[in-house]
């Protein structure tokens, strides 16, 4: 029997962390990710779940336990924010380019100084060349599921994952959340079983020294296993969907069929913009959202196909590279650049540092987008 | 190991899990050499533990695969009976 518990965002990624059965979990406390770890420290202390827990210095210790044990065969999963991801960076490097399927929550939150602990995903996109799957979540019970469905992908292309989900509007948000049968769970993710794994018996060094005449094609491997990565995440959450009865996608689209306009937006904000479409919708605007949930492997083809059925594509940005512009903004205008169709895309920074997202926010922007010049880089809000 | 199964991508394993030392012999590098006291042995298995390119075999005794042993000296190091000795390999010209 499946159960329905009203938990935190933080707490739903450790109850998907638990029924994934993760085998090692090290970890070091940073706000807002501490409850997942705090919880999973008590299910490892109370026999609930049959996992290690490493209490470690670092988050860079914490990522390179992580590795050790994945490298060992057994599955890991460990949970971290900001500036402790920032601190895992060589480590994340490390995982990937190992091919060791670590999973890992990483609660969006700014980056300081100034001192900040709300949400923006500034700190995720850095991450963005590390070699990592990234998905981007919108609820609670997306976070629970999403733990379950990435182990399930990263250990197909051996590639490490981290699930993201918004600081305090999804971490410390209560929502119901359905967790199915453990059996059903066991079935959709079976144990994970490495082809390469430190084996006392047959004694290999691992991430041995490479010369240039071969390091390039252990990155192309890479790569490849990126390209395959998108077809297998979509298989699986395919499976997921059968299997759970929720389904998410990669490019999640809502309203689109008859969209002439579309906002392309990630994270929990996507549920406000939701409503936002909704209003707008009544008022008589053909507009539709396309949510990114994937973000590395880049869902390319479906960004050109959005694109060629709508008139104009608005991007909101929840963070910002400096120097030029939003990220999602970037990326998605060089997946089109090779497109036939290419409608003109519109970027706006916004809701840095946790400024609140409502619904006025998203129909402004819209509303915005009417008028403004093409070649602006909008900053929502600031105040000038 | 030979290099001709190593033609592109597509023949490594996913990572350098040690068989692109395979493609690499190491052994090249040294500029000394570990020389064995069996008499000494005590069978312990650490000179096997601590070796960091996992390249001695552990029979009845330890074996040395000198095709990839760089010379680090750490198993001389740690050999707790001083059962190995290094032994300066390099040729002054």
């Amino acid at each position: 029997m499946s159960t329905v518990k009203v938990i935190t965002g933080n707490h739903a990624a450790s109850f998907g962390a638990r029924d994934s059965r993760a085998e090692v979990i090290a970890a070091y406390p940073i706000t807002p990710q501490t409850q997942i770890v705090e919880l999973l420290s008590e299910f490892c202390a109370d026999g609930t779940l049959k996992a290690k827990f490493i209490k470690v210095e670092s988050e860079h210790s914490a990522m390179a336990a992580c590795i050790g044990a994945s490298a060992a065969g057994v599955r890991a999963y460990t949970a971290t924010s900001a500036h402790g991801l920032a601190l895992m960076h060589e480590m994340l490097h490390w995982a990937a380019n190992g091919r060791h399927p670590v999973v890992m929550a990483n609660v969006n939150r700014a980056m300081g100084p100034p001192w900040s602990i709300w949400t923006d995903q500034n700190d995720s996109l850095a991450q963005r060349d590390t070699g990592w799957l990234q998905f981007y979540c919108e609820s609670n019970q997306e976070v629970y599921d999403t733990t379950m469905i990435a182990f399930k992908a990263c250990e197909q292309v051996l590639l490490p994952g981290m699930l993201v989900l918004d600081a305090f509007i999804l971490s410390h948000t209560y929502e119901p959340v359905e967790m199915p049968d453990q059996e059903l769970i066991d079935e959709f993710l079976p144990p994970f079983d490495p082809p390469y794994k430190m084996d006392l018996d047959d004694a290999r060094a691992f991430g041995a020294l490479t010369t240039p005449e071969w390091y390039m094609e252990l990155r192309y491997l890479i790569q490849e296993a990126h390209e395959k990565a998108l077809v297998t995440v979509r298989e699986v959450e395919k499976e997921f969907g059968e299997t759970f009865g929720r389904y998410y996608g990669t490019l999640e689209l809502y309203r689109c069929d008859d969209a002439e306009e579309v906002i392309l937006i990630a994270g929990s904000t996507a549920s406000t913009a939701k409503d936002a479409v909704d209003i707008m919708r009544k008022g008589g605007r053909k507009i539709g959202l396309a949510r990114i949930k994937l973000f590395r492997p880049f869902p390319n083809e479906e960004i050109r196909d959005i694109a060629s059925r709508v008139n104009k594509m608005i991007v909101i940005d929840r963070n910002v590279s400096f120097g030029n512009q939003g990220i999602f903004f970037n990326e998605i205008k060089a997946s089109l650049y090779s497109a036939k169709n290419r409608p003109p895309v519109y970027g706006f920074v916004a809701g840095l540092g946790g400024r609140d997202m409502k619904i006025d926010d998203i129909t402004g922007i819209v509303e915005q987008a009417d008028t403004c010049d093409i070649e602006e880089i909008l900053w929502w809000g600031v105040k000038l | 190991m030979s290099e001709a199964k190593f033609r592109g991508a597509h023949d490594l394993p996913p990572c350098s899990i040690s068989v692109t030392h395979e493609l690499t012999k190491t052994g090249n590098w040294r500029n000394s050499k570990p020389v064995f006291h069996k008499e000494k042995c005590i069978q312990c298995g650490i000179c096997w533990k601590v070796c960091p390119n996992a390249c001695i075999k552990l029979g009845e005794y330890p074996e040395w695969d000198m095709d990839y042993c760089k010379g680090c000296a750490v198993c001389a190091e740690e050999c707790p009976k001083d059962a190995i000795e290094m032994e300066d390999e390099r040729v002054m010209v």
